[in-house]
C-alpha cells in the first residue's frame, strides 16, 4: 500500500478532480495529439509559442487514467511562460524522475518545479505506468517541434 | 504418452458433480497458483487473456522433447515416427473435442490470429470479390475485424456490423436483415472477449445457410468454457487457439469442413504441403496439409491434446457449472463495492466480468489491485469499436478460469475497496 500511497499523492488526485488548463485556447498555434494504444489514453496539447520561442500558453485535453490525467495538468502549469528550450530540458529531466531512483537533474532547472514534479516520481515503481506519466510531455514535444501526431508505441 | 505424465485431477463424483468439483485439487495441478506477487499470493483473474498451464500440459511438452523428439512427416527413422504419432495423435483429439467429423478438417496454425487470415487470404481469393458483404458483429476481437479491412483495401470487399443492445446482446433480427444477395460470409464470435455475451451462433448459422451463406464461428472464449460442437452447430469455419484452453502458446486451430477446406488454395508455400514439386509445376496435398507450410509447432500440438485431455477429463460441464457459480459470485460482489458498474449484461454469459468505476480510470484499478496480488485485464481488449459502442473508452477485466475460487473473488472485491477508498 506505501508504493500505492506514493503513486497516488493527495496531490495528483487533486489534479485529477481540478484539472488546471483543460481548455482549447482559440489563438494556440503548435497543437498535437498522443496516444497510448495499450491502454487507448489519448491527449491532445495545445501551445501558444510567441516569435522569441517562449510558451505563453499551454493547455490539454483528453481521456485517461489518473496519472496521465494528473502529469498534463501539472505540465500545462510549469510550462506557460517557459521558453521552448527549458520545456525540453524539463521534459529530460522530468522523464529521469519517472524512470530512476537517482535521476539526472539538468542545469537551470529550479527547485520548486523540481519539488511539484516530483509528485508523479512514484511511477518509477510501477515501470508498466511510465508511459501514462510522460505521454503529455512526449506529445507536448511533438507539438514543439511541429508534429501532429504522436504514438508511445 | 499421458500414461506417465499423470491422470488430471477427477471431479469427485457425489450426487451433483457441479458441486463436487474439486477445485482444490485442480489447483494443485498448476504450479504457478503457488507464486506469489508483492508477497500476497497470486490471484489469477486473466485467464480470458491467457490461461495458465497445468503440470499435465508442461510435462507432456518436457516429455515430448526427452523421449520423442524429431521431426514429423519426414523421416523413415524410429524417432520421427514416434513424433509424427504423437503429432497427429494431437491432431485427432483436437478433432475429437470438437467433434469434427475427421481430423483432416483441423489445420493447425501460429494462434487463432494466423487462422483468421488464412481464412481472409485463402477464402478471399477464391470467392470474394468487389462489392461482396461479411458481416461481422460489434462484439468482435480485433483479429476478426482487421483481416477483413485488409480485404477491403485489397479487393474492395464491404464490411457490414452486426448491432448489440446496451446490455451487449447480439440482435438477431438486425442481424438478419443485413443477410443480402453480396453477402458471401458470415464470420462472428462464439463469446465476446470483452464482455463474455454468448451469441447464439447456432440462430446465426441456420439463417445464414438458409441463404447459402458460409459462416466462420471465433470460438476463442468459447472453447475454454463449454463443449463445442461443429457438426452440431453446423459451423463451416471454427477457430479456437491453444493457450487460452490451458495448452501452450504458439498454437491455433482451425477447423473447416472438408470440402470447403480443399477447394481453397494454399496460405503459404513450402515443405510439408505439396505433393509434388517441379520447377514448372508444384500440386499441393489436400487439407490440412496444403495450409502447414514448414516444419509445424510438433510440441505445442501435443501439448494441446494434453490440455485437451485434462480438460475434458474434468468434464466440460462440470468446469462450466463451477465458472457460472462464481460469475454469479463475481457480479454480486463486484456491484456492492461503491462505484462500480457491470458493463455487459447480457442475458447468456460466459465466466467474463467487465466493470468500471466511477472515479478511477481501469488503468488505475489494475495498478491498485495488482499489488494485492490480482491480475485482471485493463484496457479495451482489443475491442475498441465494442467500447466505442459502449460509450466507455475501457473497462477492468476479471475472466475466470476453472481454477479460480470465491477467495479469489474475494481478494478481488477487497482490492476494489481499496481503490475505492483512495479514489473516493
Amino acid at each position: 500500500m506505501d508504493d500505492l500511497r506514493e503513486l497516488y499523492q493527495e496531490v495528483i488526485l487533486e489534479h485529477v478532480k481540478n484539472p488546471r488548463n483543460k481548455r482549447t485556447p482559440a489563438d494556440a498555434n503548435r497543437h498535437a495529439q498522443g496516444h497510448n494504444p495499450i491502454c487507448g489514453d489519448a491527449v491532445t496539447i495545445h501551445l501558444k509559442v510567441n516569435g522569441q520561442g517562449v510558451i505563453e500558453d499551454v493547455a490539454f485535453d483528453g481521456k485517461g487514467c489518473a496519472i496521465s490525467l494528473a502529469s498534463a495538468s501539472l505540465m500545462t502549469e510549469e510550462l506557460m511562460g517557459k521558453t521552448e528550450v527549458q520545456a525540453k530540458t524539463l521534459f529530460q529531466t522530468f522523464q529521469e524522475m519517472c524512470t530512476k531512483d537517482d535521476p539526472e537533474i539538468a542545469q537551470g532547472v529550479d527547485d520548486d518545479t523540481l519539488d511539484r514534479l516530483r509528485v508523479l516520481s512514484g511511477v518509477r515503481l510501477f515501470p508498466m505506468r511510465v508511459k501514462c506519466a510522460t505521454l503529455a510531455w512526449h506529445t507536448m514535444s511533438a507539438a514543439v517541434a511541429g508534429k501532429n501526431q504522436i504514438s508511445t508505441e | 504418452m499421458n500414461d506417465a505424465t499423470g491422470s488430471a485431477a477427477k471431479i469427485v463424483r457425489g450426487d451433483n458433480s457441479a458441486q463436487a468439483f474439486d477445485v482444490a485439487r485442480v489447483r494443485a495441478d498448476f504450479p504457478i497458483l503457488s507464486q506469489t506477487v508483492y508477497g500476497r499470493p497470486l490471484v489469477y483473474l486473466d485467464s480470458a487473456a491467457s490461461a495458465q498451464k497445468p503440470r499435465q500440459v508442461i510435462e507432456a511438452m518436457t516429455q515430448s522433447y526427452e523421449t520423442c523428439y524429431a521431426n514429423v512427416h519426414r523421416g523413415v527413422h524410429r524417432m520421427s515416427q514416434l513424433a509424427t504419432d504423437a503429432f497427429e495423435g494431437g491432431r485427432e483429439k483436437v478433432a475429437k473435442f470438437m467433434n469434427a467429423g475427421s481430423a483432416d478438417e483441423i489445420v493447425f496454425t501460429r494462434n487463432a490470429t494466423e487462422a483468421f487470415n488464412l481464412i481472409a487470404s485463402c477464402f478471399g481469393q477464391v470467392h470474394l470479390g468487389t462489392g461482396d458483404e461479411i458481416v461481422i458483429s460489434t462484439l468482435e476481437h480485433h483479429a476478426n475485424i482487421v483481416p477483413w479491412q485488409l480485404l477491403r483495401e485489397r479487393l474492395g470487399v464491404v464490411i457490414r456490423v452486426v448491432p448489440i443492445d446496451d446490455q451487449g446482446n447480439f440482435l438477431l433480427d438486425e442481424y438478419e436483415a443485413l443477410l443480402g444477395p453480396r453477402t458471401k460470409l458470415v464470420a462472428v464470435t462464439h463469446v465476446s472477449n470483452a464482455l463474455g455475451t454468448v451469441v447464439p451462433v447456432k440462430r446465426v448459422i441456420d439463417l445464414a445457410h438458409a441463404r447459402n451463406i458460409p459462416v466462420l464461428i471465433d470460438g476463442c472464449q468459447a472453447a475454454p468454457h463449454m463443449a463445442i460442437d461443429v457438426r452440431a452447430l453446423n459451423a463451416d469455419f471454427y477457430i479456437f487457439t491453444g493457450h487460452k484452453v490451458y495448452g501452450p502458446t504458439g498454437i491455433g486451430v482451425l477447423y473447416g469442413k472438408r470440402d470447403l477446406l480443399n477447394a481453397l488454395p494454399p496460405y503459404q508455400g513450402g515443405g510439408e504441403m505439396i505433393a509434388s514439386v517441379t520447377f514448372e509445376k508444384t500440386t499441393f496435398k489436400e487439407a490440412p496439409h496444403r495450409f502447414e507450410a514448414g516444419t509445424p509447432p510438433i510440441v505445442e500440438v501435443i501439448g494441446l491434446g494434453a490440455a485437451i485431455d485434462y480438460v475434458t477429463g474434468l468434464e466440460q460441464d462440470a468446469i462450466a457449472a463451477h465458472e457460472a457459480g462464481l460469475r454469479s459470485y463475481a457480479e454480486e460482489r463486484l456491484s456492492g463495492v461503491r462505484g462500480v458498474r457491470l458493463i455487459g449484461t447480457a442475458k447468456e454469459k460466459a465466466s467474463i466480468v467487465s466493470f468500471v468505476m466511477d472515479n478511477a480510470h481501469p488503468h488505475d484499478i489494475g495498478t491498485i489491485v495488482d499489488r494485492a496480488g490480482v491480475a485482471v485485464r485493463t484496457g479495451h481488449h482489443c475491442a475498441q469499436p465494442l467500447m466505442e459502442r459502449l460509450d466507455v473508452t475501457a473497462t477492468a477485466r476479471a475472466s475466470i478460469g476453472l481454477y479460480n475460487t470465491r477467495a479469489d473473488i474475494d481478494t478481488l472485491a477487497e482490492a476494489l475497496e481499496s481503490v475505492s477508498e483512495i479514489f473516493g
